[in-house]
């Protein structure tokens, strides 16, 4: 693409004593465009978004924001940028309310003072135009269910007027309604010009909503595809390494399907 | 939401088929919502919600201190005279501006142990700079606060900078911090204080005038009604749900109620305590901070959930630092106002119970040890159940040994009940 991207990662690499989590990882997301993140259970994909989010900077590598360096060494330095981001260990205080934790952190003030009013009025409408139930937004987040909670993770990141927002496995917990609005609401996103990276073990969802997919491999990058044009088999074949497999690159050269070799 | 099963959804209602309703569609809000019905039916249906699913707050304590003096009134009358309650407002009142500091502490979920010596320390600072140095009282009173602020600092700058744990770096301080007292006093011992100096006066300083009591009881009352009516109105206003006004108004009735009978009351012995007044005005102003104030909000928010509030861009750091900080300047003036009643700075200042009675004030009054939940009027109703047992007791002739026992077990109820309450949370809130 000729435009600049919105964020891009060049050569990102993070350490957890023994464990290399992040090897030379670079990524690249537009405006108006849905990035899938995949790859298998430790592939690094929480690790990466933390270190965009500013909650685990990374050890090396380039943040490039609108083409631009810019350095996030604490939450604060990535919201101030933009970047709204949905953990997958959701990051909310059980103890504070549902209004509490869409504001934590930029609470609405009127002369100084917490505005409850205003801030519970937007808190409304906001869960209204995101279509999300929930029983009150006056009782702790304790009380919620599993994806009530993810509901309200996930509205929080709206709050902010964001240009990037990240979702760390925003479906894991969701019903099938919920899901499908989540995805519907990536979908809004999109329309609104934002730029979504959306980190998903569910390749229909992932093919539904996303137009690249960025898939991560033991820490390091392993392509990047066009959904459009790309089957579901060759993004998995990336995901599990498959494609490092002599026996699939040999059969990916010749034309006429044989039998396969033993396995 | 019923759905008629011999219908398929496309079905066009049949016009032939008599009154049969059209499909209904799913409806707006979940049938489950939390709605709560108007008037006090409505208050009373969502109390015994908030009681069942482990949302005890206050009901426990309040309930509790309504048994010990119907107890101690049926064995020993003049518990209740105007006299015993007068000297009992000004009794919790040290012990009390100390609990408050540690609600603060206990939101974060942390501890202090240091509390009791830098109040004594306090003390001996006020003492020696004012009475043996001479120096302005106002000056020294204010030495003595920033001394308590700079040692809750320090406490927060190892726990909060270093990461050691709070509960070691505070008996560190209690250790410290006491002998640093007994330094500041070696010379002298025990200083007295001037019983009408500016601390001196704290205590034993009443507004006889009746009118006092009364004005005051009728100020806090206005001043809630006007604060719940302003509220109530602006919430109406722009469409989220309000308190009903019959909740404001039985709020407001019993607040008076209690306002004018303690008036009363202290109008027939000396009249209003100064120490009651100052008690009073720091619990109101820290309430609002706690509830209406972005740093009130963040201290919640690092009890709940560190990390959570980490990622949402606040300096944890600094707010641990300054709810040490605090801590420490409110043991501070709790210590200014022991000496003030005993009118002196000693060398037993600080020591002994008087630490354990601040943290058990603040739990016993509902203030959680688990961090997040907790309110500061907690510190009041947790130290009128301490006075009013100690004080019980006293007038009863019984021995101290005895107060220790039944406020040790009265601290382990207390406990027990914010075990059970946050676990009843816990499954009630199914996480
Ligand atoms: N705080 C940490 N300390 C040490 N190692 C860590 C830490 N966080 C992650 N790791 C390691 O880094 C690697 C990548 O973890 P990460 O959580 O990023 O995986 P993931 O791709 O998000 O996996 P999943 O799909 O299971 O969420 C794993 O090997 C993990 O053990
Ligand atoms: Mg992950």
């Amino acid at each position: 693409m000729s435009t600049t991207p919105v964020l891009a990662l060049r050569g990102v690499s993070k350490r957890f004593g023994a464990v290399q989590a992040l090897t030379d990882v670079d990524l690249e997301v537009h405006a108006g465009e849905v990035v899938a993140l995949v790859g298998d259970n430790g592939a690094g994909k929480s690790t990466l978004v933390k270190a965009i989010a500013g909650v685990g900077p990374a050890d090396a590598g380039e943040l490039l924001w609108q083409g631009v360096p810019a350095r996030v060494g604490r939450p604060h330095d990535a919201q101030d940028l933009g970047i709204a981001t949905v953990y997958q260990d959701l990051a909310l205080c059980d103890n504070l309310d549902v209004v509490g934790n869409l504001f934590l952190g930029r609470e609405l003030k009127r002369s100084g003072v917490l505005d409850e009013v205003e801030m519970e009025r937007r808190s409304r409408e906001l869960l209204a135009t995101l279509s999300i139930r929930i029983p009150s937004v006056r009782i702790p987040v304790a009380s919620l269910s599993g994806g009530q909670r993810q509901t309200v993770a996930i509205a929080r990141s709206m709050l902010g007027e964001p240009r990037l927002v990240i979702l760390d496995e925003p479906t894991a917990a969701l019903g099938v309604e919920q899901t499908a609005q989540v995805l519907d609401l990536v979908e809004r996103l999109r329309e609104r010009g934002l730029a979504v990276v959306l980190i998903s073990h569910n390749m229909a969802d992932v093919k539904a909503v996303a137009d690249q997919v960025a898939v991560l491999r033991l820490g390091r990058n392993n392509g990047v595809f066009d959904v459009a044009t790309t089957s579901q088999e060759e993004v998995i074949a990336a995901i599990t390494g498959a494609t490092d497999n002599a026996v699939t690159r040999r059969r990916a050269r010749s034309t006429e399907p044989k039998t396969e070799a033993p396995q | 939401m019923t759905t008629d099963l011999s219908r398929t959804p496309g079905d066009a209602p049949d016009a032939s088929s008599g009154p049969t309703p059209p499909a209904t569609p799913p409806p707006a809000t979940d049938p489950r919502l939390l709605v709560r019905s108007d008037g006090l039916a409505g208050y009373w249906s969502d109390f015994l919600r908030r009681m069942r699913s482990g949302e005890l707050g206050s009901v426990p304590v309040v309930l509790g201190l309504a048994v010990i003096w119907v107890v101690f009134w049926l064995l020993e009358p003049s518990f209740l005279s105007a006299q015993n309650v007068s000297n009992l407002s000004v009794y919790i009142v040290g012990t009390g501006l100390i609990a408050v500091g540690i609600v603060f502490v206990l939101l974060l979920g942390e501890i202090d142990l240091s509390v009791g010596s830098v109040s004594g320390l306090a003390g001996a600072v006020f003492a020696v700079l004012a009475v043996n140095e001479g120096i302005t009282e106002w000056l020294a009173l204010l030495v003595a606060l920033l001394t308590g602020a700079l040692a809750g600092a320090v406490h927060g700058f190892f726990f909060a900078r270093v990461g050691v744990p709070a509960f070691v770096v505070t008996l560190a301080g209690l250790l410290f911090w006491n002998g640093l007292m007994l330094q500041v006093l070696s010379s002298d011992g025990t200083v007295n204080l001037d019983k009408d100096g500016l601390v001196g006066s704290m205590t034993s300083h009443f507004f006889t005038d009746v009118a006092a009591a009364y004005g005051l009881a009728l100020l806090a009352v206005l001043g809630y009604f006007a604060a719940q009516w302003s509220e109530h109105r602006r919430r109406v206003g722009v469409g989220v749900p309000a308190r009903p006004l019959s909740e404001i108004a039985v709020r407001t009735g019993a607040l008076a109620l209690a306002a004018f009978l303690l008036a009363y009351t202290l109008n027939q012995y000396k009249g209003l305590p100064l120490a009651l007044v100052i008690f009073l005005a720091v619990l109101v102003v820290f309430d609002f901070v706690v509830r209406r104030t972005t740093w009130g909000r963040r201290v919640f928010a690092l009890g709940g959930n560190t990390e959570a509030a980490r990622r949402a861009g606040i300096n944890v750091t600094a707010v641990r630092i300054s709810v040490f900080s605090l801590a420490g300047t409110m043991a501070a003036f709790g210590g200014l106002l022991i000496a003030s009643r005993i009118a002196a700075a000693d060398q037993g200042a600080g020591s002994g119970v008087l630490l354990m009675e601040a943290i058990a004030a603040a739990v016993i009054g509902g203030t959680s040890l688990f961090g997040g939940r907790g309110t500061v009027w907690s510190a009041l109703l947790g130290m009128l159940v301490i006075g009013s047992i100690s004080n019980g007791l006293a007038l009863l002739g019984s021995p101290s040994h005895l107060q220790y026992m039944i406020t040790g077990g009265v601290l382990l109820a207390a406990v027990v009940i914010d075990s059970v309450s946050r676990r009843t949370q816990r499954s009630a809130g199914r996480t």
